[in-house]
Formats: structure tokens, sequence, C-alpha cells
């Protein structure tokens, strides 16, 4: 026994030096690193401290893994770098009292911002936020602030649905290429499309994006597939593999994934990705991406609190703030000519002359709409409460930002709807 | 190291033997020295893998867990849950009925209480609503429990496949039921429930409790002492350790199995129907499908590595609960990911593991002379 013991000690002695050895390395290291300013953003003890000396919090679902908190992670360090803020990440953050407890936790830490990037986050953030009253609570995609009535909660989200029918308009387009070229007829151009849930965020996006395709292909159609997961690899690619062989011909997705994107780039099939390119694992099927760029919000929100000024409970970026943003074409899946119409109908809708959901290019059971209550404040009955429709078309993202179209248009077939 | 020395018989150079007579004391020297040890190696893997100082790490770690006020109730909060599991799913593994079924009997739980919180909500006095959560929380989880251990009992089918497929029944039926209660039609989401009310909550008023947490600790704390008695001096417990030991030697002492089963089955999805209470009614105030987060699964871990003992297990879910606070804390001040620290909690338990080989079992070298 007793030698066992020295032998043990002997090994502790040894690893002890080493690890000491190690440690001075390491002191090295991040001297060289903080001198080419590349240091990572997450604050470590040791790093130099931020310029202004306000610290900003973020809470994320997932890690970077995730194509959606990915999105979120990359704007927070870009928002922080840009403003000389020192930004403290928790990821992996469940839909539960741990997001409460994490941004009370952020708050001890003295961050003057606090945001969160998950719907489930927003009853805990509000909870939070009642507790701390100084610090502002940002949340992403939450519905309850201008109807909460606190002064530092707010939601923001951002037109994405205008992003969508941009890359709507590059999915026509292709498909206009491919009735051009003879591969298929006009009837067959068939777009599919893997959703996650039946919720009016998803079908806002879906029939965006279809609208968008149909404004250049008008014999357009479409058929959606649920997952009932945001994101689940498996689903998603067995859903893409379904409407493929429904003999879709041209695919896009809103699930966090990369299996409908897979699935495509093994299928020869054209794809319409989203949260950001895939085009690195699809080099020859990826042909565009939206995604909203949370950066301007995020660094609004951080000057706002720096400041004392007041955040908007409800905000809503679109094309004019930067936070729609497209991703490169990739030329060698897009159609000729893509670029140059997706600027013209950018144009348009950022002057108002084209409007996403006009009532003019769509019906609804064969009627086209002049009025429609749409549930803008979140009730237990989803009681519709706020007129919608005027001047023509749809007001998407106007009466809260986020989204709450989710009409069932014609030209759309659901396949599965248990989600 | 000793020297080898030739030998002329044929007995193999080195051979393992049981040991029996180790002290306590000696016994724990060992674990805390191979925790030691973990640390060392971990420490090692750190600066080869990321060039960070571990002695920082393993401080920004502890601060996870000590670092304030609230962070210290966050850490017993965890405790308390991941014990509350462990607890339910130990007598089960004394009586070697292997229940995994952990997971899928918190989530029942936590569904009768969710279920009881929105339907009578706003109809019923809350302090009968709280007593409807109590009570039909505790049956869900038992009802989890009872189905498996019947058909063990009665036609003995694998209950480790059977509680296991459970789980995801269970799973399946929450993500069913988040649907119809979504609070955002088809987002399967429930917001908070009873928010302005309160009806249903299990909670003591913020004067008494300011973080929330005092409740649900004292009442695993309650039950952790009634499982260490239970097991240790109840006819009931002794009954499970026979069952454990030899369901034959149980038969001929008169011991109804079928009944033990079915009883102790009955017991461990109670108490996780409790642990599944306190996470919706005390702390979240809603569910989802990842409510119990994978504690039905560690509680195993912690149930085995406390040797069944509901005192030890104490221990030992403060270790894992403090390994995962320090997770989320090194991703956060280093920016690593916290699948390192999954590394890290495995090289630990490693060991842990490894240092019980060396308390059971000694290595016995060949002896130096051949005994005539």
């Amino acid at each position: 026994m007793r030698k066992i013991i020295a032998m043990l000690l002997a090994v502790l002695f040894v690893c002890g030096a080493l690890a000491a050895c190690g440690g001075n390395n390491n002191a090295n290291n991040n001297s060289k690193t903080d001198n080419k300013g590349t240091a990572d953003t997450a604050s470590t003890a040791d790093q130099k401290p931020a310029a202004t000396g306000f610290k900003a919090g973020f809470i994320f679902l997932h890690d970077e893994n995730s194509t959606y908190d990915l999105n979120f992670i990359n704007a927070a360090k870009a928002a922080c770098e840009n403003l000389g803020v020192e930004c403290i990440i928790k990821t992996n953050i469940p839909e539960s009292n741990e997001c409460k407890e994490a941004a009370l936790d952020l708050a001890d830490q003295g961050c003057g911002m606090v945001f969160a990037d998950s719907f489930g986050h927003e009853d805990f953030m509000i909870a939070a936020a009642k507790e701390c009253p100084d610090v502002q609570f940002c949340h992403a995609t939450g519905t309850k602030a201008h109807t909460e009535g606190l002064d530092n909660f707010h939601n923001a989200f951002a037109s994405i649905y205008e992003g969508r029918y941009l890359a709507g308009v590059a999915a026509g387009l292709k498909l206009n290429q491919m009735i051009e070229e003879g591969k298929i007829t006009a009837e067959e151009a068939k777009i599919g499309y893997v959703g996650a849930y039946t919720y009016a965020e998803v079908k806002s996006g879906y029939t965006s994006f279809f609208l968008g395709a149909r404004s250049v292909c008008p014999t357009a159609t479409m058929e959606v597939q649920f997952t009932g997961s945001w994101y689940d690899e498996t689903l998603e690619k067995e859903a893409a593999t379904t409407l493929i062989n429904n003999k879709c011909v041209l695919l896009s997705q809103h699930a966090d994934s990369m299996g409908a994107p897979t699935a495509c780039e093994n299928a020869g099939v054209p794809d319409v990705s989203y949260n950001g390119s895939t085009v690195s694992s699809c080099p020859n099927t990826f042909i565009i991406s939206s995604r909203i760029d949370w950066t301007p919000y995020m660094e609004l929100a951080i000057k706002a609190a720096m400041n004392g000024d007041k955040i908007d409970a409800d905000w809503t970026g679109t094309l004019a703030t930067k936070s729609v943003a497209l991703s490169e074409i990739n030329d060698k899946a897009a159609a000729p000519g893509t670029a140059e119409k997706i600027a013209e109908v950018q144009k348009g809708l950022e002057d108002g002359s084209i409007h996403v959901f006009d009532t003019a290019t769509f019906t609804v059971k064969g009627e086209t709409l002049t009025s429609y209550k749409a549930d803008v404040d979140t009730d237990e009955a989803y009681t519709p409460d706020t007129e919608v429709i005027s001047d023509g078309y749809f007001h998407e993202s106007e009466f809260r930002s986020a989204p709450y179209f989710d009409l069932d248009i014609d030209g759309i077939t659901l396949l599965n709807t248990a989600f | 190291m000793a020297t080898i020395t030739k030998s002329t018989g044929k007995e193999p150079l080195f051979h393992i033997v049981r040991r029996t007579d180790m002290p306590i004391w000696k016994s724990w020297l060992i674990r805390i020295l191979s925790v030691l040890a973990s640390l060392i190696v971990c420490a090692v893997i750190i600066v080869l893998v990321t060039g960070d100082n571990p002695i920082q790490i393993y401080a920004t770690m502890f601060k996870g867990s000590f670092g304030s006020p609230r962070r210290f109730w966050a850490l017993l909060q965890g405790i308390a849950m991941l014990l509350c599991v462990s607890l339910a799913l130990t007598p089960a593994f004394k009586m070697r009925f292997w229940n995994i079924g952990g997971e899928g009997q918190v989530l029942m739980g936590g569904l009768g209480a969710t279920a009881c919180m929105i339907l009578f909500g706003n109809k019923l006095p809350a302090p009968v609503v709280l007593l409807l959560v109590i009570v039909v929380s505790i049956l869900c989880g038992a009802i989890w429990g009872l189905i498996p251990a019947v058909f063990k009992a009665f036609w003995n089918t694998n209950e480790t496949l059977f509680t296991l497929m459970m789980n995801y029944i269970a799973i399946q039926i929450v993500s069913y039921f988040t649907y119809i209660w979504s609070s955002n039609k088809g987002n399967n989401v429930i917001n908070t429930i009873n928010n302005d009310t309160h009806a249903g909550w299990l909670e003591l008023p913020s004067s008494v409790d300011k973080y929330g947490y005092m409740l649900n600790v004292l009442i695993v704390a309650a039950l952790t002492i009634m499982m260490y008695f239970y097991l240790k001096y109840s006819k009931q417990g002794y009954e499970i350790s026979v069952v454990g030991e030899s369901e034959n030697t149980a038969k001929y002492a008169g011991i109804n199995v079928k009944k033990v089963i079915i009883r102790t089955m009955i017991i461990s999805g109670a108490l996780c129907g409790v642990a599944g209470m306190l996470l919706v009614s005390g702390t979240d105030h809603t569910i989802n499908p990842d409510t119990a987060g994978g504690r039905g699964f560690t509680a195993i871990m912690v149930s085995w590595l406390a040797k069944f003992n509901p005192l030890f297990m104490v221990v030992t879910s403060l270790l894992i609960v403090f390994m995962q606070k320090g997770a989320i804390e090194i991703s956060t001040q280093f920016g690593l990911n916290s699948s390192f620290s999954d590394i890290i909690t495995g090289i630990i338990i490693f060991f842990i593991i490894g240092s019980e080989f060396f308390i059971n079992y000694k290595i016995q070298k060949r002896a130096k002379e051949v005994e005539a």
C-alpha cells in the first residue's frame, strides 16, 4: 500500500511540475494573441478589460453546433467587438428556470444588458426583468413585451419574410431556367419545403418564399412537410427525401440542421437554405440563403443600455437596418441574372412599390382577402385581435415584431399538419 | 518499483485477489487520491489540448458553484433535483430491477402537475389545486413505474428495455401536450402557468426564501433521510435486499417476490413523480420534453457510485452537479465548448470507478519463493 501511495505522489509531483510549465506557456500564448488583437471575445480572467467597462450578457439555447445559435453567437461577438464592450456568453441554457438563473447571474456579474435567443426563454426573462429593474433584458422572437408593460423587457425580430421573398425570387428564376432548358414542364414547377412546426413564424416564412418564387414563375406550386422539431437532422433529411420523391424539383427549409441541404446535394436537387450559407457542404445545389443579422439590434440595445436611452418594447429589423441579410449567390446552381433581379426586387421592397403579402397576389380558398384579424396580443385562446390587412396588403411584423401571418394560401399543400 | 524476481512455478506474475479487510479510512483515502489523480490527468489534457492554465480552469469551475449566494443556491437546487431522482431509482436497483425509466417517470409526474395547474388553476381554490398537483403527480409517476413492474412480476419481461421504452413514450406524450397547451398556436412552448394567481405553485414566501429553492431542498433532504432508514432498518427494505441477492432465497424465506417488485416500483415511480412535481410546480412552472434534463439517466450513475447508500448519494450528486455548473462557467469564461467539460467529468468518473476496483480487489504478485 505504501508503495502505491509513494508512486501516486511521485506521479503527482511530476504532473504538477508539467502543469506549472504549461501554465507559463499559456500566459505567453495569451499575450501573443492579445497583441494580434485576435483574442477570443469571450471574457477571460487575464484578458485586458474592455475599453468601456460595460458588460453585455448573452444566453443561448444551444452552442455553435446549431446554425440558429451560431448566427446569434457571431452577431454577439461582432456587436461587442464593434462597441468595445465585454461579452459574456452562456451557451446550452434550456428553456426552464435555468434561463432565469442564468439571466440573474449575468446581472450579478454586472451586465447592463442581457439577451436571450430562444422563444421559450421569454417568460423566464420576464421574471428576471421584474427582479432586476436596472438591467435591460432583450429577447429575440418573443411576443409579450408590447403587452407586458415593463420598462426593461424588450422583444426583437426582423422582417425576415422580405429576405425569404428575395430568396424565393432566386428560386423562381431557377425554376424558369429548368423550364426553359426542357428539364421540366411549366406545370411540374413544384417546390418542396421542410418546416419545423405549423407556427406563424414558419408559415410566414414559407408563404413569403413561395410568393417570391411565384412572382417570377407563375406556375409554381409548393408542398410543405413538417418535422415537429427545430433541430432533428434525421427527420429533416427524411422530410426532404419524401418531397424529392414527390417530384419536388427545388427545396427550401425552415429548420436548423443540415438535413435538408444534405439530402438535396445527394439527390442533385437545387436548394435555398436558411440561417447562413451551406455552399461549402453543398457546392452543386446551394443557390442562396437568407438570414437575420442580429448585430444591428444588439449594437442598438447595448448602446441604449450604456447611455440610459429607452429601447423599443418591440423592435423590428428590416432590409434598411441591415437586419435582413442574404448570403452570396452560388453561380454554379443559381440561374443567370439572379443577382440583378434580386437587387431590382429589393429596391421595390425598400421603396414600398412591392409588398410581400400583396392581397392581389394570393387567395385563400379561392377568395381574395380584404380583411383579416390576427392573434397579435398573445392569449391562451389565440383570440384574433388586430386587423392586419389594409391598403391592399397584409401588414406583417408591423403590430409586433414576431410574425403573425398564419394563413394557408392556395397553391401550397401541407402534407402533414400534426405539429 | 520493486524488482521482479525470477521464479520457477507456473503461477502467473500477477493475479487479482478479492479483499475483504480494508479499513474504511483506507478506502476513503484511495477514493480521494483517485480524484486527485484524475484532476492531474485532466490538467495535463487541459494544457495539451487548450493551452489554458488548469489551475485557473479549476478555480473557474469552483466559482461556477460557489461564486455568489445565487450560484450556491442553484447548486443546492441542482443537487436536490438529481438526488431526488437518484433516491427514487435506488430501491429498484437494490432489488436488481434495472429501472432506467426515471426520465419518463419524472416527466409523467411533471405532466400530472402541469395538467392540474392548467385545468384547475382558475376553477378551484389555490390550496386545493396544490393538493391535486401533489397527489396527481405522485400517482402519474407511480403508474409509470408500476406498468413495467407488473410485466416483470407476472411475465418476467426484461425491465431494462421496458423502462427504457417507457421513457420515449413519456417524451412523446409530453411533446403532444406541449403542442395542445402551447401558448402561441403551434409553437410548442407553454408559457408560465398561472403566472398571476400562482395556483398550484409549490413555494415559500419570497421573504423567507429569496432564491426560491428552499422548499425543494428541504423536501429532498427529508426524503433522503427517510429513504436511508427505509432501506436500512425497515422490514420492506430488508425484503428488497433479499430479493436483490437472490429471488429463490426470497421465495424460500416466504417473501412474496411479485408483491415486493410491484411495491418497490410504485415507490420508485412515485418518488420520480415527486421530482417531476418539484421541477414543474416548484421551479419551472411549465413543462417541455426536456424538463427532466437527462436526470433519469445521470441518477443511475449517482446511485451506483454511492453504492445505493442515500447518504453517500448526497456526495456523488454534489460532485456531478458541481461539474455541470463548472462546465457552464468554463465554457463562458474560456470559450471552451461544453463538450470539454464532459471530457473532464468522464475522466474523473473513470478514476472514481477505477478506484473501486482497487478497494475491492488487490493485485497480488507471485510469491518470491515457491512454497514447498
